[in-house]
């Protein structure tokens, strides 16, 4: 795959990476990333909408756009841990072959075959793979209520402040696995593949 | 073509039945206690796979993403499957919304802790 390789203002520079590594960017940037962005705007509205004295009174359109938020917010994290756990994980809990040393391609095997990185594995990895999940089950909850009582959650006060608990939790949980996932894509790599070449020196 | 005066009556219906649902804690009690039920069931399972390799083994759905594959899975189907119930029996029911929400919470939080490894370990020994 080549990007601007016809393109005079980028002649000269080239950008290449590896398949895995451009799937852990959509993974964890783009999906997890978005989603944490997605989750501290409904946790800073709704702290915003206990102190308002008069509650925000949205229009149709308005209601629509909500929803939409809400859904794309609720798309995102299910995108991030099915990616995450069906793409990038298996790459990641790859076995290598017996007798090979070089264990660069094996980001598991690499941080578990030393005592100053295996925690990285038994301590990051096994934390993040489960508290990610928790984050999608509690914010489609979140996205669900705040649907469904669009109107009368600024009623509600209890409803809003336990939707509000639980966004905070999933905003941690994700917060959590995100900084483990950076973590530990430093200290090894997922990575291989395919080359994708996203931008070529032209001849 | 519905008559103006029959598409009237049919808004005002659907506006009187979402002001009713609106109303009614039930949707929302089984949504809450659910997500909080389905966050619990993923650490006990967590930890019940890291402690048992006979259920790691049988909760691997998926080999290259090995047992995270069954514990999520398993955990997802619960959930769902508990807020459908819940969402059928509450659907037109005022529930007692405090007992409810702090249960799901407790739950969820007490979820949360058990995939922390540290914690998880306490309970099988390790």
């Amino acid at each position: 795959m080549a990007f601007g390789s016809r393109t005079p203002f980028v002649r000269g520079y080239r950008m290449e990476l590896t398949q895995h590594s451009l799937m852990t960017v959509l993974h964890g940037l783009i999906f997890g990333g978005f989603f944490l962005l997605a989750i501290f705007g409904v946790v800073a509205e709704l702290c915003r909408s206990f102190w308002t004295r008069q509650p925000a009174m949205l229009t149709d359109r308005g209601h629509a756009m909500e929803r939409f938020y809400l859904i794309l917010l609720v798309g995102l994290g299910w995108a991030a841990v099915l990616s995450g756990a069906y793409i990038v994980y298996p790459w990641y809990r790859a076995i290598p072959p017996a007798g090979l040393s070089d264990l660069s391609g094996f980001p598991q095997r690499l941080l578990l075959s030393s005592p100053t990185t295996a925690g990285w594995h038994s301590l990051g990895m096994e934390w993040k793979e489960h508290v990610a999940w928790m984050a999608p089950i509690a914010m489609t909850m979140v996205a669900y209520v705040l649907t469904v009582y669009k109107k009368r959650t600024e009623q509600f006060m209890r409803i809003r402040a336990t939707v509000l608990s639980f966004a905070v939790v999933a905003f941690l949980a994700a917060a959590s696995a995100g900084l483990f996932g950076a973590m530990l894509n430093k200290v090894a790599p997922v990575k291989g593949g395919q080359m994708i070449h996203l931008m070529k020196e032209s001849k | 073509m519905s008559h103006p005066a029959q598409l009237s009556e049919i808004n005002q219906t659907a506006d009187a039945a979402e002001h009713v649902a609106e109303h009614l804690t039930g949707p929302a009690c089984a949504a809450i206690l659910s997500a909080g039920v389905g966050c619990f069931v993923l650490g006990v399972l967590a930890v019940a796979a890291d402690a048992s390799k006979p259920l790691a083994k049988l909760l691997t759905f998926y080999r290259p993403t090995g047992p995270l594959s069954g514990v999520s899975t398993v955990a997802i189907v619960f959930w769902l499957a508990l807020w459908i119930v819940l969402a059928r029996t509450w659907r037109r029911k005022s529930v007692a919304f405090v007992p409810v929400s702090i249960a799901a919470f407790a739950l969820l939080a007490a979820g949360l802790l058990l995939t922390f490894p540290p914690i998880g370990d306490l309970f099988i020994g390790k």
